[in-house]
């Protein structure tokens, strides 16, 4: 059977009608089938009414971002038939309920197959062989619309019926049948349809498919919130804000794991809460965006001057002010290692997918208590709501590092207080900066905090021959962190060392460039190298320069206006990076427009190139 | 949770440092301090176990004088601070202190909530009604109409009540002190300390240099009424006032008790009346936590055990893992 291997498919409706439960279960049922899939989600900030939409790509090897076109947009009402029909194929489908929509009103290419799917009689035939009310099934469009996707796919309904197995469970489990019934429905509905057996975008049955049960679909939000629990995390402050609560609702609806998910008031107490909590010892945490890191950033401060390691993510959206909430933007990298007045060492990673969501949320924790200062993720919107299916996190090589922390003194005897209780030096002078910790509850020492310049027992003062000492030593910290953090986790460099054009980028848009380095490669013979940057602070100056140096071409690829990563490069390693690729739409960075964009780069030598596609 | 006391309990000097405060002589902080030293001593409180958080301000300095874990946070955030140890560490015995701006004024958000959680933990305001450390302007306290020496012109902002604000907030124990009642004082804060649950005291503090309206000589005065001196300072207890809900499941009686609070914390008069207001007993955070969290029922979070002796994260993710694996 000839087809494809490599689809893109779209579903959307008003907020609140199902929209991501119709995607999850698309997503599934391809993984089940033995497929990748990269699944992208944009919304509204609005509950119910204004238009979402979800597109996943479906490939038969691991995919990394989405593509622009549309080869089968799936509608159940009118408003996504409107705004995305002009982004289908020619040669591609649209699935659509004629009691609402008319294709030719509609900027649809010509060649378009048009598979009209009688939504209502399905629900309503459902209603009546199970004498349910047809209206509280009208949720089950979403599974009509997914099946006879996946029919016109060729992808057999049983992966339809272990997906709702999947998603469906415990006391929801009796939804399955009822879903079924729906999904049956759709595919006798399409498949007898004209032009059915033309339709080019079949699947190719996946050459490899991986076992059952063998790999995750997840999104960022959820990767991170499990790195946390891996952690030991046990205290989480958050105060509602889009997107980080996904990743505190994730841990409250987890009690299991024994996290103390609080919501605070506000950012205020988000942050110093997790910061009061820290102050004994515990593992502790905030999850926050833009806005809320505002409120934050003085008491990230207090937590650098008074040496306590906690973990901050920001989930970065589109900026200024409110800015666009829900949308993607990777807008917060200076602001971030900038946080806060004075200079204090703080430790600022971006990770750039779900494993690395996993493993900075991991070893988030670790740096905190060894290098004893806040350490800030910087993950971004689409990274937090993408949904990808991946291979397992790697679990079995993580060591758990609590840094430098002193128990009872040996000599200490209870009841023999009235030789006074023991004043520890919990910021002692050292040459490596790291001052050992006790932790509250310790028997017979003591030490105070503040967040005055202080002494080694934690007093105020405002002496010179202390304040220099004290605060370089602070400072001295984010040396040892570059000396002693592995490489991989500050900087990596995918493909060959000599290529036409090297690509410096943070953050979400890792999955678009790596899946573009194929298509450059194979379709227009141009080879990429790609520098990811992790650690921002403290910045690996002298590997990114070193690269950089060496480079052909250069081009700074980011989801902002200003080219913040380019300014951080320059300032951090006097290399000015002479193309910029920047998209600030709030919508993530695609495949496709990666490919488009090298390509002026390469051949026409543009410098400034600008990327708006999405609605 | 259990806090644990000192077998041979310190004397109340072992819980001073060896700093010397830096207080304007006649501060009323000098008798807070003593108040608390006091009182932690007869508590045979552990220094390594009582953790003293403070704001900014002249009274953020306060942990900086007493010998136990101390720590100096930010303008307005001290509940925070201590509400996160306390909620990480309920062994440690927790306290608050902090000025009458930094409670009722930047952290006036912080205050109300603290409120709703009922944390085990005292919070004592130093209340002065004055900003004092950037030169006496006003407070939250500071009622309309007063123009205390600092003051360029009256005051034309209303005055908030901070024990009805404690009252309609949900504090589970509201008292009224004075700095200059040391024995008053000392008692209100065991109290405080020994009450499950979240404890105000709003502690009259006179600022010799920049109120010269609300002086200790103010407080000291003898009114008259009816022919008979009477003192301006009074306790409210010795006339009859009980404030304390007995039942907390009666709600009767806990409506009554809050009705009698309110009236008693609004009474207008030249008198000024010391005393707990109100108390009740009611679930703390971490009793609520251990219902919702199966962990938690029995030990704390910072007990919890997430690495084995080399370092391996003991934690086993595969419940979680089985509803996203595919």
């Amino acid at each position: 059977m000839s087809g494809t291997t490599d689809i893109s498919w779209m579903i959307g409706g008003p907020q609140g009608t199902g929209v991501d439960s119709s995607a999850t279960l698309f997503a599934r049922a391809m993984t089940v089938a033995g497929y990748w899939v990269y699944g992208k989600r944009e919304y509204h900030s609005n509950i119910k009414g204004k238009h979402s939409y979800f597109q996943v790509r479906v490939k038969d090897v691991p995919v990394h971002s989405n593509t622009d076109p549309v080869h089968i947009l799936s509608t159940f009402e009118h408003s996504t038939a409107e705004i995305h029909a002009d982004e289908v194929v020619p040669d591609g489908a649209f699935i659509y309920d004629p009691r609402v929509t008319d294709p030719a009103d509609l900027p649809l290419p010509s060649g378009v197959t048009k598979f009209p799917i009688e939504f209502g009689k399905i629900i309503e035939e459902i209603a009546e062989e199970t004498g349910s009310n047809p209206v509280k099934l009208g949720i089950m469009k979403n599974t009509v619309a997914v099946a006879a996707s996946a029919a016109l796919l060729g992808v057999e309904i049983d992966s339809i019926e272990e997906a709702l197995k999947g998603i469906f469970t415990g006391k929801k489990a009796k939804l399955v049948d009822l879903n079924m019934k729906a999904a049956e429905k759709a595919y006798a509905a399409i498949k007898p349809q004209a032009g059915f057996g033309d339709f080019v975008y079949k699947l190719e049955k996946p050459s490899n498919p991986p076992k059952s049960k063998s790999r995750l679909l997840v999104n960022g939000a959820t990767a991170t919130g499990l790195g946390k629990v891996k952690a030991g995390c046990r205290y989480q402050t958050y105060y509602s804000i889009t997107p980080a609560v996904d990743e505190c609702i994730y841990l409250e609806q987890h009690p299991e794991f024994g996290i103390v998910v609080f919501q605070c008031e506000d950012e205020l107490s988000a942050i110093n809460m997790a910061i009061g909590a820290a102050t004994t010892g515990i593992r502790s945490s905030t999850s926050t965006s833009g806005p809320g890191f505002c409120l934050m950033s003085e008491g990230i401060g207090w937590a650098g001057i008074n040496e306590v390691p906690m973990v901050v993510f920001n989930y970065q959206r589109g900026g200024p002010s409110t800015g666009l909430p829900t949308r993607n933007e990777q807008g917060e990298l200076l602001f971030a290692i900038h946080a806060g007045h004075g200079d204090y060492p703080k430790i600022v990673m971006a990770p750039g997918d779900m494993h690395e969501c996993f493993e900075d949320a991991f070893n988030a924790f670790n740096f905190a208590e060894r290098y004893q200062t806040p350490v800030i993720v910087l993950p971004d919107k689409a990274l937090a709501n993408n949904t990808q299916s991946i291979e397992p996190f790697e679990e079995a090589s993580l060591k758990v590092d609590r840094g430098q922390i002193e128990g009872v003194d040996p000599n200490y005897k209870e009841g023999d207080l009235e030789a006074g209780i023991q004043q520890f030096p919990r910021f002692k002078i050292t040459d490596s900066g790291i001052s050992p910790r006790v932790l509250p509850g310790t028997p017979g020492k003591i030490f105070w905090t503040t967040g005055d310049e202080h002494t080694e027992f934690g007093h105020i003062t405002e002496k010179p021959e202390i304040r220099i000492p004290m605060h370089e030593k602070r400072m001295k910290k984010l040396d040892l962190a570059a000396k002693e953090i592995p490489q991989d986790l500050q900087y990596k460099l995918f493909g060959s060392e000599q290529a036409d054009l090297t690509m410096v980028a943070w953050g979400s848009t890792k999955g678009a460039i790596l899946d573009a380095m194929d298509v450059l490669k194979k379709e227009h013979n141009i080879t990429i190298n790609f520098l990811q940057i992790r650690m921002m602070s403290p910045f690996p100056s002298e590997g990114v320069g070193a690269i950089l140096k060496k480079a052909k071409k250069v081009a700074c690829i980011e989801s902002n206006l200003s080219g913040q990563l380019a300014q951080l490069v320059r300032m951090r390693t006097s290399f000015e990076i002479p193309h910029q690729i920047l998209k600030y739409t709030g919508r993530p960075i695609s495949e496709t427009e990666i490919v488009a964009s090298a390509l002026d780069v390469v051949k026409k030598d543009e410098k400034k190139v600008v990327l708006t596609y999405g609605r | 949770m259990a806090v644990k006391t000192l077998e041979s309990p310190l004397k109340a000097a072992k819980y001073k440092s060896d700093l010397t405060s830096d207080w304007c002589p006649g501060c009323g902080d000098f008798g807070i301090v003593n108040g608390i030293q006091q009182a932690l001593a007869e508590l045979a409180l552990p220094p390594w176990e009582t953790y003293l958080f403070s704001g900014v301000g002249c009274s953020g300095k306060t942990p900086h004088y007493i010998q136990v874990y101390g720590s100096h946070t930010l303008h307005g955030r001290v509940l925070p601070y201590s509400l996160g140890a306390k909620m990480a560490n309920p062994h440690l015995t927790v306290l608050a202190v902090g000025g009458d701006g930094d409670g009722y004024g930047i952290g006036s958000g912080h205050f109300v909530h603290a409120g709703r959680r009922n944390v085990d933990m005292t919070y004592i305001v130093f209340n002065n009604e004055v900003y004092g450390l950037t030169k006496g302007q006003a407070s939250p306290t500071l009622e309309k109409g007063m123009q205390p020496k600092s003051l360029a012109l009256p005051h034309i902002s209303q005055a908030i009540n901070p024990l009805a604000l404690a009252l309609a907030c949900g504090y589970t124990f509201i008292a009224r002190s004075y700095a200059y009642d040391p024995k008053h004082l000392k008692a209100t804060i065991q109290a405080a300390v020994n009450h499950r649950g979240m404890a105000l005291i709003d502690v009259l503090q006179p600022c010799p240099t920049y109120n010269d309206i609300h002086t200790k000589e103010f407080y000291a005065e003898k009114l008259e009424k009816e022919g008979n001196e009477i003192p301006r300072v009074y306790y409210i207890e010795e006339t009859g006032y009980d404030g304390v809900v007995k039942n907390s499941n009666d709600v009767q009686e806990v409506n009554e008790k809050r009705m009698n609070a309110f009236n008693a914390m609004y009474k207008l008069e030249d008198q000024v009346a010391l005393g707990t207001f109100y108390k009740i007993e009611l679930d703390t955070y971490d009793e609520l936590l251990g219902k919702n969290l199966p962990q938690l029922k029995d030990a704390a979070p910072i007990d919890l055990k997430y690495h084995d002796d080399q370092m391996n994260p003991t934690t086993d993710l595969s419940s979680a893992l089985a509803e996203i694996q595919v």
